[in-house]
């Protein structure tokens, strides 16, 4: 699992010490296609934008892990999954459409 | 069983009953099958059985995908069925992954394939190498996917890619309102389609089975019956796809020795079927009780399917005319399967049939009576058993006896089921009043390739078996019961009449002929006195004659003697006379 032990108690003392939700996020990407960079940047972007400093992407190439698709029964590449804050979301695409990703990972947008 | 395989088409057998007969061989291998059908019709027993038996009688490992139990589940579910996925599964034979998208977790934005499935099979087909792969049911991700464009042209990949993997795969389709499969998967699966069905009919579900499309092979066309039990899936093939069964030049007895007689005293033909008909309480099951004895006394296994009596009442019954059936159920030799027919149904009952010969191996097998299970089916569905039973008994060269109860009053030589022309001997039994009582008839309707008596014979149920008593035949008509027994007994004196009337004749002959011997021996004495009597006067003349001519010629020589002495004293005298 990608999910290491290291990260989860970082992020359970971060919020503790932040009061703030921390967004512990997985890209899964299948090798480096246009699609799964567009994915991560478009990713980055709304992350920046939304979450600063409440986030944590880990990015899963199932190329070189494939034994990982069971646990998250992932399907379709790339799907972005939102371990925490619960309930659990998975974001199938390549997530250009902002929108929709912050009601996938039930984020209010910020009034700009 | 062999069966001609196409080259170029390879074909990877599922290992289930009936089912490699019918396509010849199986499934094609390295491609794509579609199984579709309704809720509830076998689809994934039909593709685990696939996995389950590869694993086990053809040694390709197999994946088992599912996209709606959860492993643990389905493990459980097919334990019942005799499959041990468990330690399949820790053998590394077989593999299962439960693959599911949860609507409501997942959002979708912008493009995406299905790298992560093909990943995910991938991996799990290279794990245990596996050469086989089910897919059930895959058309559970439109449930879980809205942007059906991209799942459909994915999917179409997905088969292209199973088919360069070279694994032979089943995919799972439930059945749609227009279509096969709800998302018109045989689009895309388009090598083999099968189509399961469950139908009700009359209270009884019949599994059936049919291959709509096999690319690249012929297979049989029919909807087969199919059926699901403890080992899993049998299907049964309507008949058998040629009338090729071997056929025995030997014959077998009765059991009944009248009956032996009728058959020009042999019996039936080994390995054919028998049809014993009659009203109620003709003596049906006495027919057959005897023949099954007869098998089991030479030591050959029989199988006894009541589908009226319990078995004890039969063997009590059968006891009663001297047949003691019990002793050779005790031996092994005789099995009884007890059955009311709506137990369950007819593919249900033809099942269990087959399980039981093929688990027994007997040499004869009984069904009574085959009328009864009219009651749960209609008369064709019926007949269509009996066509597959027949020719299953026949390719096992068992020799069957069915026995069929006619209704009173309907005509006896048609059979409510229309089985006559199916079986090769056809025994009527029947009973005719008259003079106040009902007696017992017997004849040979037809019986196939062996002579056979035209007559009808009556015969009784004595404590001794059946026995056939001769024929009286009056003016008019057979005689049977006391009417024969009058005449048996006219006959008799009769014969007695007749007898001393041939005993006076042949007194009469003595006697003339002894007369006849006296009057020669006297003749014969009187000629031989009067022979007798001449050849003595013949002696007597004889003598005389001798007699006399002795005489002369002692005279005749005292003469010559006086003469020449009167020569010598006179001379010239004696000359002097001879000249003159």
């Amino acid at each position: 699992m990608a999910r290491t032990q290291n990260s989860t108690d970082a992020a359970s003392a971060n919020e503790k010490k932040t009061k703030k939700k921390i967004f512990e996020l997985k890209l899964y990407i299948a090798g480096q296609t246009p699609r799964s960079i567009a994915a991560f940047s478009n990713l980055k972007k709304i992350c920046d934008t939304h979450l600063a400093g409440q986030y944590k992407i880990t990015i899963i190439d199932l190329l070189k892990n494939p034994k990982l698709a069971q646990g998250d029964q992932i399907i379709a590449i790339p799907t972005l999954v939102k371990q925490l804050p619960e309930p659990v979301r998975k974001i199938i695409g390549d997530l250009s459409n902002t929108e929709k990703v912050l009601i996938g990972l039930d984020i209010k947008p910020l009034d700009v | 069983m062999k069966h001609p395989k196409l080259k170029g088409l390879q074909k990877s057998p599922t290992g289930i009953q009936g089912f490699d007969e019918i396509t010849f061989g199986g499934v094609p291998r390295g491609r794509a099958t579609l199984i579709c059908g309704g809720a509830g019709c076998g689809k994934t027993l039909f593709a685990m059985e696939f996995i389950v038996k590869g694993a086990t009688l053809y040694n390709e490992p197999g994946v088992f995908v599912s996209f709606e139990e959860i492993s643990e589940e389905l493990i459980q579910n097919v334990l019942s069925l005799g499959f041990d996925l468990k330690s399949l599964i820790k053998k590394n034979l077989v593999s299962v992954d439960y693959i599911h998208i949860e609507k409501s977790e997942i959002e979708e934005t912008g493009e995406f394939n299905l790298d992560g499935l093909f990943i995910r099979l991938e991996y799990i087909i290279n794990s245990i190498n596996a050469k086989r792969i089910v897919l059930d049911t895959v058309e559970s991700l439109f449930a879980g996917i809205s942007n059906h464009a991209v799942l459909r042209a994915e999917l179409r990949r997905l088969f292209r890619w199973l088919k360069g993997k070279g694994v032979t795969a089943i995919i799972t389709g439930e059945r749609g309102e227009k279509t096969l499969t709800r998302e018109g998967l045989e689009e895309y699966v388009s090598d083999c389609v099968i189509f399961l069905d469950n139908r009700v009919m009359e209270q009884y579900s019949t599994r059936r089975m049919r291959i709509i499309k096999y690319r690249g092979s012929y297979h049989g066309m029919n909807e087969y019956p199919f059926l699901i039990n403890e080992n899993g899936i049998s299907v049964l093939p309507l008949s058998s796809l040629k009338l090729q069964h071997e056929v025995s030049h030997e014959r077998v007895t009765t059991g009944v020795k009248g009956l032996d007689e009728m058959f020009g005293g042999k019996g039936y033909y080994r390995g054919s079927t028998v049809l014993v008909s009659g009203t109620a309480g003709v003596g049906k099951t006495s027919v057959a009780a005897h023949f099954v004895e007869s098998n089991c006394k030479r030591g050959e296994k029989c199988i006894y399917i009541a589908l009226e009596e319990s078995k004890d009442q039969i063997i009590r019954n059968m006891n009663s005319i001297g047949i003691n059936l019990l002793q050779w159920e005790d031996k092994g030799l005789l099995k009884f399967h007890v059955v009311r027919p709506t137990y369950y149904s007819l593919e249900m009952h033809l099942a269990f049939i087959h399980k039981l010969v093929t688990e027994t191996n007997p040499k004869t097998a009984v069904i009574d009576p085959i009328s009864n299970l009219t009651t749960i089916s209609s008369p064709n569905e019926v007949n269509s058993l009996l066509t597959r039973l027949i020719d299953f008994l026949k390719m096992k060269k068992i020799t069957a006896l069915f026995t069929n109860l006619i209704p009173g009053g309907s005509p006896l030589d048609r059979t409510e089921i229309a089985v006559s022309s199916l079986v090769d001997t056809w025994i009527s039994l029947t009973d005719i009043e008259n003079g106040g009582e009902r007696n017992r008839l017997l004849y040979i309707i037809k019986s196939r390739g062996i002579a056979h008596s035209n007559q009808v014979r009556e015969f009784l149920l004595t404590p001794g078996g059946i026995k056939l008593v001769d024929v009286y035949v009056s003016q008019d008509g057979l005689l049977v019961g006391s009417a024969r027994k009058a005449q048996e007994v006219i006959e008799k004196q009769m014969m007695n009449e007749r007898e001393e009337e041939n005993k006076l004749l042949n007194m009469n002959i003595e006697r003339i002929e002894k007369i006849e011997r006296a009057k020669i021996e006297a003749l014969k004495a009187e000629y031989r006195a009067q022979i007798l009597e001449m050849k003595r006067s013949l002696k007597e003349s004889q003598i005389k004659k001798d007699k006399t001519l002795s005489a002369y010629k002692l005279s005749a020589r005292s003469r010559q003697k006086l003469s020449k002495n009167e020569t010598k004293t006179t001379g010239g005298d004696s000359n002097g006379k001879d000249s003159e």
